[in-house]
This record gives C-alpha cells, structure tokens and sequence, in this order.
C-alpha cells in the first residue's frame, strides 16, 4: 500500500515488485538463516522508502544481506552483527530506534499519555459535575417546532 | 475546448465556494434568513461545476488528449479502458480534483438530506464546507492545474505507472477520498457547533451518519490498499507502517473514537466537549496525512517534493484549519455545558476508556510517523521508524482495548454491574480458552503467543455476539421469542455486533499469518517440484505472451495434494510498455486453511527460474474482518433512527433528545 499511494502521487520514482532475499543468499544452517532473516527485518534499506531489507530487491538490500549472512557465519552474535552493520551506516539502518535518550518521547510519550489519561479518567470523574438543564428550546427552535407541529397536524 | 471548459468550471467553482463560505455564515451571524438560505444551492451549483470539470479531465483521458500535460504524463494510448478512467486520479493533480469533487459531493448531501436542521447551524456547516473547497480549488488553481497544455502537442502519453494498473486500485482512491473527505462533514459540524455555543444529543445524531459513512469508506478503502499490497508486491506483505498507510490510519482511529463517543453525546448528553474535539482531530490528521503525502516531507529520498510550493501551500491550508479549529476550540469549548454525570464504571465509563486507547493509539503512530522528521529537523541527525517500532508499541496500546470490547455493549448507562457483566461473558471467555487450548496442542510450531491472539479473535467475535443472545434471549426464551426479538433489534446494535466481531475476524488472520506463515525460496526448473504445506507445486512450463500494453512470462504451476489435482497456477511477470518497468502477478489458491501464494521470479543464470512459494494460514480474513465491519456500518447507517431525512424522527429528536 506504501507503494500504492507514494505512486499515485510522484511518479517520478519507479517502485518493483519486491523480490527480496534470493535462493543463492540463503544459508545452509537454517538456525543462521532463521536469525539472519530476522535481523533483516530489522534493517532499514538505504535507497528504498522505508522497507527493510529483507523485503527490497534494490542492490544495495541485497548487499547488506550477504554482509549480515557473512557476519553471523563469522560467529557474531546478533548484537554484534547489528553493531557491526550501525557503525557502517549509522543509526538511520535501524528500523526500531534504539532505547535511549534522545528516543524517549518515541518510546514512552504514548504511555505516559495514557497513564495520564487513565489518572484524569478515576480522579475527575468521582468529582460530581455539576448538572445543568439545558434540554430547553431556544425561542427559534420553539417556533420551529410550533411550525412542524402545525403542518404535521 | 471543452477542456477550457472545465477550467473555467473550476475557477466559477472556486468563486462560488468563496461566496458560499462567507455569504451563509454572515446570515447565521445576522440571523438573516435569505443570506442563510443561499448555502444550500451555492452547494449544490458548486458540486455541478466541479463534476463537469472532473468530467472534462476525464473525457480528455478517454480521447487521449495528449496536448494536456496532465495526460501525457499519464495515460497512454494502448491503455485498456478501465485504466484510462481511473488514470484520471492516479496521478497529483487528477486525485486532488477528485478530492474536491468528493468534498463538494458530501456538501450536496447535507444540502439535500438535511432538511431538519436548524437555518443557522446548516447554514454554518455548509460555510465551513464551502471554506474547505476554497482552499482546495484554490490549491488546484495555483499550483496543480491538471488542465495545463502542451505545445507543440506529443503524439503518444509516457503511461501510466503498471503498479497502478489493477482494479482493486482503480476504486482505492475514490474510496479512501470518501473517508477522508467524508470527515470534513463532522468537523464542519464541530466548528459550526462550536459557532453556535450548543452542542446536544440531536447534534450528535445529525452528526452521526456523515461519521459513520466516512469510517466506512476508510475503513474499506485502507482494507482494499491492504489487499493490493498482499496480492500485487508479491510476497505477502499487507501493512507496513509506512507514513502514506499511517496517513490513513490515524484519521481511522481518530473517526472510531469519534463514533462511539458521539454515542455517548446522543444518549447521555455527556463528553461534548471532547467529542467537539475528536471531531477536529480526526479531519485535522486527514490534513495531516494530506500533506505527508503530497509534499513528501517525509519521503525527500524519492524527489517527491518536485514541487516546493505545493508543500508550504499545503503546511498554509493545514495551519489555517488546525491551526484555526483548535483555537475556536480553546475559546468557544468552555460555554459547552457539562451533561449527564456517570460512575467510571459504566457505559459512558468504558466508552471513553475506549477513547483514551484509541486516540493513544493515533497519538502513538502520529509520535513514530513524525519523529524521524523532527528528530532530523532539532539535530540534524537521521533516524528511522519502522514496523519493529510499531508492532509493539501498537499492540501494547490495543491489545488492551480489543480485551474490554466484549465488556462495553454490556454495561448499563450511568452506573454499570461489572460483575454481572462479566458473568454473561462466560461462556465466551470458556470457547475463547478452549481454542488457544486446541491450537497449542495441534501448532506445536509458532510463537507462544499466537494461541492467545486467537483466543482473543475468538473472545472477540463470540463476545460480541453475546450481547445480541442477551437482548433476544437466545436459548432462554422458545425460539419464536427468540426470532421475533432478532426482528425488532435495532440496526444500530446489529451493527455494533457485526463490527466488533469483524475486529475480531481480522485479528485472527493477522495472527496466523503472523505466526504460521511458511516461506520456501527455491530455484526450479521445469518439471521440479517443491512441497510446501502439504500443497506439492510443479513448475510446468514457461510461455512468453503480450497483454495490451504489456508483454509477460507466464509461469504455470501444477497444484496437487497426496497426488489429487488441485488447481493450476499462473504467475506472470510483466514489462509494461513504454517504460519497461517490471510488475508481478501472484497465482493464489485460496483453501479454506488459506492461501497458497506462488510467485516466479527471475531467470537463472545455470538454468531453471526462481520460485516462492508461501503458504499464508488464514490470510483472506485480514480482509473479510474489515469487510464485516463495513456491513456491520451499514447496518447502523440504515437504522431507521438515524436515517437522515426522516423529518419526523428527527423532530422527535429535537424534542427528545435525552432518550
């Protein structure tokens, strides 16, 4: 749907059907296979909008697949190999932004909001409010009414 | 000519709507009736003079008229003729001239159907409307006139991009425009509301059926997207958390809140002033997503900002209209009187619980869409936000609600049994345990988890449908009792039912494809075979063809099951003339365990093509979830209560309005 509405709008670009990871890529352990697809997911391709790179068939997805594979085939871990793939192309590779401070609005303004909320909701409304009549018709609406009420009848 | 003509129709629409924003809403203020009278054919003319604009568009698209650079850029001869209709808006200028057709559409409406209305507050309504189109056309007029021409005429179009070639795509605009725009009628309710000093319950039922329609037409048209991307990507994806889908996503969480709150506003004449503002919200983040699309702040990689000037033009619109909502909002929302009190614990309680999750939710995929920009914009550095960051958050902030859904319909007003609530919901809570028992002990594969996203699937629909057994007596009462009660339920609790448990559907083929999807990327030649789920696939042949403007490698796959034939597949991979550019036809076997999903890629080098076979658990109820809630909508939307134009309901409403 990405694709479908950026397309609509700006033609300039050609998006591809995406044809992502490729029978040649794939490892022959499937314990590292399985964690490099994983990881994939987590990998923002570089020249694509927004699709990581275990969806996007650009060249340079497939480049960061193989580095991955290559890492992990090495013996590093998945933290490793992450880290390995951030200090090459910075923050901006990760999908999920790290957890620290300059994300904290990111991760936590959504539940403090709703923490905030659920406060409002308890304390407030044990507080009675005052009520007020105000089912009345204005003098208009009173005319109004008499008006319908007369062609009706 | 006649495209001149549509021009010029465009230009008299924008001066009309101008005069039909100013002219009614000094009536209202005068109280001068034959100024307020004006609104209503100051809309109607205006919807004539842009439908004969767009219908120009259109007839240039059908003719081919490559002397309009809006047709030559997009269209091309040879294009089958379904494309070169909707060619019309799959492009900046065309869509944004089906936008305002839409808006000036949905001013008719409320023109014709709302008869009952106050004078003032319909001539306000249709003020605030008419400013909308004013912007709009203005936006069309100077800076994305689709009726621009060429000279010296080319002799053929550059084409229309192929991805957009595909009927589900062809009405997903119109359908998702409806939704958008369909908001603008709420929020021109809300302002004029606002204008007025009143807010009561027979405002929240005017306002109800616009609201209503918009979310169905979202709610469809973001579930038609969705569908598109599964079946034309080729590989099964169906969100992606991408900005464009999240500027659709929130105006549908906002609308939803708006839904139920309003509810609470026509029985209870209570959460006025916060329903007035969801009202704003939800038309404000259709701007929003307006602008995220169009002037391509948040996708620079891509030089969608080709245009500079229709940003800030579109960042100018937003402003005035945020921007000048939530000020009348500050300055007008306090004179709203507070209505009926209520216990936390109540309908009205679980109604704005479920408005805090909701407008949370919005508020988080807002916070994710946004950060990277203003994130870049305080420091300079890049950062991205992506499904890894959405599912959790999303789920954490949803999951909560889809558990207290079943709960709401089934506590009284003001104050609410909760016990006794609960207490109906056992037997749905004992089927909802049964199957996440069943699944784990026949799924040994999957995440922990997916068991209990069904049992919540299932809790959803079973739930849900457990306030209609209440309210009819099914199986407590003989069952002509039983039918008789079904016949005189309301639409809107049909309705309510249906869409929760569609909620309900949907989440289950969200789970399973999540879960249990099964992927196999292989390289075969012709004869191979691979066996996956059970479903052995024979890649048979290759054959080369043409389509219209199109030529296409076809794949064929034999399907069979313990040696039985099944099905033959086609896969097709296409190169679209004139550009070339690549697209791929998926073969999908639907079983009732779901689909099987063949696609064929390319050519090997050693011989033999690649080939991807997935099997995806429950798929098609991604789709027949939000379907079902549509219906359900419908339901609502044609319950004679609410059904706009029925004079003397609505007077009873007037005159009733704390029923």
């Amino acid at each position: 749907m990405r694709t479908l509405l950026a397309t609509l709008l700006a033609l300039s670009f050609l998006t591809f059907p995406a044809m992502a990871v490729e029978p040649d890529e794939i490892l022959d352990d499937p314990v590292l296979e399985a964690r490099a697809r994983d990881l994939s997911t987590n990998l923002r391709c570089l020249v694509c909008q927004n699709q990581s790179i275990d969806d996007s068939n650009a060249g340079l997805a497939k480049d960061l697949r193989v580095l991955l594979r290559e890492r992990l085939v090495a013996g590093d871990s998945d933290e490793q190999a992450i880290g390995y793939i951030v200090s090459k192309y910075g923050e901006y590779v990760l999908l999920k932004p790290k957890f620290a401070f300059h994300t904290l609005f990111l991760w936590l303004s959504p539940f403090v909001l709703l923490a905030i909320g659920m406060f409002a909701l308890f304390h407030m409304r044990s507080r009675p409010v005052a009520t007020t009549k105000e089912n009345v018709l204005s003098d208009e609406e009173k005319k109004r009414l008499q008006e319908l009420m007369q062609k009706d009848g | 000519m006649i495209t001149e003509t549509g021009h010029f129709a465009l230009v008299l629409a924008f001066a009309l709507a101008l005069f039909q924003t100013i002219v009614p809403m000094y009536g209202a203020a005068k109280n001068d009736r034959s100024f307020m009278a004006t609104a209503s054919p100051a809309a109607l003319a205006q919807f004539a003079l842009v439908s004969l604009s767009f219908a120009s568009l259109t007839y240039a698209y059908l003719s081919s008229d490559f002397s309009i650079k809006n047709v030559y850029a997009n269209s091309h001869s040879a294009k089958p003729l379904i494309y070169k209709i909707s060619g019309v808006w799959a492009n900046h200028e065309g869509s944004l001239l089906l936008w305002v057709l839409i808006l000036t559409l949905f001013g008719a409406a409320v023109a014709v159907f709302s008869n009952n209305l106050p004078q003032s507050l319909k001539a306000r309504v249709l003020a605030v409307q008419g400013s909308i189109s004013t912007a709009f056309l203005g936006f069309i007029l100077l800076t994305s006139n689709p009726f621009e021409r060429l000279s010296p005429s080319p002799i053929e179009g550059t084409g229309m991009n192929p991805m957009l070639q595909d009927p589900a795509l062809a009405i997903h605009p119109p359908l998702l425009y409806a939704g958008y725009v369909g908001l603008s009628v709420s929020f021109s309710f809300a302002i004029a509301a606002l204008l007025e000093g009143k807010v009561d319950a027979a405002w929240a039922r005017w306002v109800r059926p616009w609201t209503l329609a918009a979310w169905m037409f979202l709610t469809i048209g973001i579930a038609l997207g969705s569908w598109w991307a599964y079946y034309e990507l080729g590989w099964g994806g169906w969100w992606f958390w991408d900005p464009v889908e999240n500027a659709s996503f929130m105006p549908w969480l906002v609308a939803t809140a708006l839904l139920h709150s309003a509810v609470v506003v026509e029985k209870r004449n209570a959460l006025k002033v916060w329903t007035i503002l969801l009202a704003i919200l939800a038309f404000s983040l259709s701007l929003v997503g307006t602008f995220i699309v169009r002037s391509g702040v948040l996708t620079s990689v891509h030089a969608f900002a080709s245009d500079p000037e229709r940003g800030v033009f579109i960042l100018a619109i937003l402003c005035f209209f945020v921007g000048g909502s939530l000020a009348l909002y500050a300055w007008r929302a306090p004179i709203l009187k507070a209505g009926g009190i209520f216990a936390p614990l109540s309908r009205e309680g679980s109604l704005v619980i479920n408005n805090l999750f909701l407008a949370v939710a919005a508020f988080a995929v807002l916070t994710g869409t946004l950060f990277p920009l203003v994130y870049e914009a305080l420091t300079g550095g890049k950062i991205s936000v992506g499904p890894p960051f959405f599912n959790p958050v999303f789920g954490m902030l949803i999951i909560p609600l889809l558990l207290l859904v079943p709960l709401g319909p089934l506590l009284s007003w003001k104050r609410a049994d909760v016990l006794g609530a609960m207490q109906r919901l056992w037997a749905a809570a004992a089927i909802s345990v049964l199957v996440a028992l069943l699944v784990m002990i026949f799924k040994e594969r999957g995440p922990w988890a997916a068991p209990l996203g069904i049992a919540l699937g299932i809790w959803l629909i079973v739930g849900s449908l457990t306030e209609l057994a209440v309210r009819t007596k099914f199986l407590r009462a003989p069952f002509g009792t039983f039918l008789s009660r079904l016949k005189g339920l309301p639409g809107a609790a049909i309705g309510m039912a249906l869409a929760h448990a569609g909620v309900g559907v949907m989440v289950i083929g969200i789970v399973a494809i999540t879960a249990w999807k099964v992927e196999k990327i292989v390289v075969l030649k012709e004869g191979a075979s691979i066996t996956v789920a059970g479903s052995k696939v024979t890649f048979v042949s290759e054959t080369k063809g043409e389509g219209p403007n199109y030529s296409a490698e076809t794949g064929r796959f034999d399907i069979t099951v313990d040696g039985k034939f099944i099905t033959t597949l086609y896969s097709e991979k296409r190169a679209f003339r004139p550009s070339g550019q690549p697209t791929t036809e998926v073969g999908i076997h639907p079983y009732w365990s779901g689909d099987l999903y063949v696609v064929m890629g390319d050519a090997i080098k050693t011989g033999g093509r690649t080939v991807r076979v997935y099997f995806n658990p429950l798929a098609p109820l991604i789709w027949f979830g939000p379907l079902i809630m549509f219906i359900g909508g419908m339901f609502s939307l044609f319950d004679r209560r609410y059904r706009v134009g029925a004079p003397k309901r609505a007077k009873q409403a007037v005159m009733q309005p704390a029923e």
